[in-house]
């Protein structure tokens, strides 16, 4: 199963190299990655999107947590939580098409963040069916480029998780 | 008043009451070693950096604090990895020191550089990179604090050459502030009740003891508990001294080439009380398999230890030292163990019968033929068991586990987890130099002792009386006896067939070296060898070549399935 993990990690010299290499040291999946500074500039959130069976995943926590580094580990999977990815999509428009790109941009609540007399680059938020969504209807305008965070995620509940 | 970097570790490392550092110089730790000059610190100077994590490593291991090492950046760095490594599996508190190339070449490659920090990450316990002075004293604190509390384990610190020469106010923290790290001491109140309710309830509960049991001084708790409820216990390779070795409950190690009897109880016991323990690959054999019948109890400071390989029925998460205190308190009253030694009897019939019928043991060789069990039995016998013994890794490690027996804890120095030859003598100069007046002897194979055995010249420089028990049977026989059994005695290249005259060799070193080739030479090399008292002694032992290390469990096979003599 596909698993949403926060981590709050010290904002310290090698702490990527240090969480990133634990996935691969020891076999475990990074579907994506996401990190930066939280409020206390001391403090990192690091949003990790992994999969694996429950024993895998109590692996992967337990390990987590074992880090000097890592100040807090939060499965958000079990929980109602918010995640979000960002995309900038680069497709190729001519005259007679612009209108049709433009309204998908609407759609999907998207914006058109740079214009060149042959291109738009469209930024876009959301999940990630979303993203693939759009992506799915630009395709046949010809996408040149799609650059795409991962995911990052919150959880719902009202208190925070340690740092901010 | 303002300090070098460099004098702020030297002073640091006093503060936390470090006595020896063993290590070797080079051009950007120059700095520390100018400080050293007139320190009251003694330093080990190594012949390879490899030999002075092993050493700071068996320093820790029969002293119980930590090892500390200081060596040069680059190839200085690199050659710690193995060291480090060996720590790390065998949890062993060790604190590394690198030098590193000044802040403004990081990442040029500069003259003997390496990201050792990076190189360093997946076998360290945590490491650093000192990038400011600032930082220094709370890093020190830091590694010292986190190598030796929780699970202990090596941890490096890189100190590039600026910061070394900075200057700044020496000041160091009464603590080390982590807040995202805190090792858990106690364990759960209410666990520990189920899991004494469990094993009073067993009928044919076994003490499966690890290296944990030694790392957290816990053995007199573990003889207690296992004498006042009846327990026979059998120990891993770490946790070897960990309980008694002459106690009529021990049945020995477990595993692949554990004793008839431990294997047997393991694969019969209704509760397994796994005790700062980690359930190896070379304890358990096929894992499916592994204690089927058997609830699970599994103590470990570790929680990431907890149901990695088996499932565990009560985990207890914290120190075992501690738990075993808490489970000792909670024991029933002396009338209702009365009862429960009674209702153990046929279990602890039954585990005698194992051990009666299938002792450990070996052929005696035909006349003249020096059999290397024979070798080990001696060493135990000479000195009566008081000694601290060091192995290799190979057939000679085996032997050595088999058949002498450690009665103390931190009495047996083994690299259990990562296996590594070359280990035996460094890591035997360690021990001596933590107690310069206890036997200290490594068990060694051929093969093993040419890894390091540079670290003669060492021993002979400090005058440290290390004594080398080399199981000489020309060939890196534990490889050799897996082509025996598994690759149809295709000996691919296990024979050495080019041996140094280690006699000659010792003696070119500047040690004692001694042979005996044949049973009843044995005796008087040995007490020739206890009497040196001021330089390392080799014993070169002519053993039979192809002799094999029995019981063995070939891999992939249950622990029922075993390989006899």
């Amino acid at each position: 199963m596909r698993h949403t993990i926060s981590v709050l990690v010290s904002n310290e010299f090698g702490v990527l190299s240090k969480i990133s290499g634990l996935f691969s040291g020891r076999g475990f999946n990074i579907e994506s990655l996401c990190v930066a500074e939280t409020l206390d500039p001391e403090v990192s959130r690091m949003t990790i999107v992994t999969r694996g069976d429950d024993k895998v995943i109590e692996q992967i926590t337990k390990q987590l947590n074992k880090l000097v580094s890592v100040l807090k580990v939060h499965d958000l999977t079990a929980e109602e939580h918010i995640g979000r990815e960002l995309a900038l999509i680069k497709v190729s428009v001519a005259a007679e098409n612009r209108a049709e790109v433009l309204s998908i941009v609407d759609i999907f609540r998207a914006k058109v963040v740079d214009v060149s007399p042959r291109s738009y680059t469209i930024e876009t938020t959301g999940d990630e069916q979303k993203l693939r969504a759009i992506v799915e209807l630009l395709r046949p305008f010809g996408i040149k480029e799609v650059a795409r965070t991962g995911r990052i995620a919150l959880s719902r509940s009202h208190r925070a998780k340690q740092g901010k | 008043m303002k300090m070098t970097g460099a004098r702020i570790l030297i002073e640091s490392l006093l503060k936390e009451g470090v006595d020896t550092i063993f290590g070797f110089p080079g051009g950007v730790v120059l700095p520390i070693y100018d400080v050293l000059y007139d320190s009251p610190l003694k330093h080990v100077l190594v012949r390879h950096e490899q030999g002075a994590v092993h050493m700071a490593d068996g320093y820790a291991r029969a002293s119980g604090r930590p090892g500390v090492v200081v060596v040069t950046s680059g190839p200085g760095a690199t050659n710690t990895v193995t060291g480090i490594a060996t720590a790390y599996m065998d949890s062993i508190p060790v604190v590394v020191f690198t030098g590193q190339v000044p802040t403004a070449l990081i990442g040029n490659d500069a003259f003997q550089e390496a990201d050792i920090v990076g190189i360093t990450r997946p076998c360290t316990k945590h490491n650093y990179l000192v990038k400011d002075i600032k930082e220094l004293t709370k890093t020190i604190k830091e590694a010292f604090h986190v190598a030796t509390t929780g699970r202990p384990g090596p941890v490096l610190v890189d100190l590039p050459k600026d910061v070394l020469i900075a200057m700044a106010e020496f000041k160091y923290p009464a603590a080390a502030e982590l807040p995202g790290y805190q090792p858990k001491y106690k364990g759960h109140g209410g666990q520990v009740k189920k899991a004494m309710a469990r094993i009073l309830k067993a009928r044919k509960p076994v003490i499966y003891a690890g290296g944990g049991v030694i790392l957290s001084d816990a053995a007199p708790e573990l003889k207690t508990l296992a004498e006042k409820l009846h327990i026979p216990v059998t120990t891993t390779l770490m946790g070897m001294g960990g309980f008694p070795g002459t106690h009529s409950l021990y049945m020995g190690m477990l595993g692949m080439h554990g004793t008839y009897a431990a294997n047997m109880a393991v694969t019969n016991t209704d509760c397994l009380i796994a005790i700062g323990a980690r359930f190896d690959d070379r304890v358990t054999g096929k894992i499916d398999e592994f204690a089927p019948y058997a609830t699970i109890i599994h103590i470990d400071i570790d929680p990431t230890s907890i149901s990695k390989n088996v499932e565990v029925d009560v985990p207890i998460v914290g120190d075992v030292k501690g738990i075993l205190r808490e489970m000792g308190k909670i024991l029933p009253k002396q009338k209702e163990l009365k009862e429960h030694e009674k209702e153990l009897q046929p279990w602890l019939k039954e585990v005698k019968k194992w051990e009666r019928t299938h002792k450990l043991s070996y052929k005696p060789g035909k006349k003249g033929v020096l059999k290397p069990q024979y070798v080990v039995e001696k060493l135990y016998e000479l000195t009566k068991g008081n000694a601290i013994i060091t192995t290799e890794v190979g057939q000679n490690q085996m032997w050595a586990a088999q058949f002498f027996k450690f009665k103390k804890p931190r009495t047996f120095l083994s690299s259990g987890g990562l296996g590594t030859m070359g280990y035996g003598l460094p890591a035997a100069i360690g021990a001596q130099v933590a107690f310069p007046k206890k036997t200290v002897i490594d068990i060694a194979g051929d093969g093993s002792i040419q890894m390091n055995i540079q670290e003669m010249a060492t021993a002979v420089q400090y005058k440290l009386p290390v004594k080398v028990a080399i199981l000489n049977n020309r060939y890196l026989g534990m490889v050799r006896q897996w082509q025996e059994f598994f690759y149809d005695k295709r000996y691919s290249h296990t024979c050495m067939g080019k041996l140094p005259d280690f006699v000659k060799l010792a003696e070119a070193y500047g040690g004692v070296g001694l042979r005996a080739s044949k049973p009843e030479e044995v005796e008087a090399v040995i007490k020739k060898a206890l009497k040196v008292t001021d330089r390392p002694v080799l014993m070169d032992f002519v053993v039979a070549p192809e002799e094999g290390v029995y019981p063995m469990v070939p891999t992939g096979e249950p622990l029922n399935k075993m390989l006899l003599v």
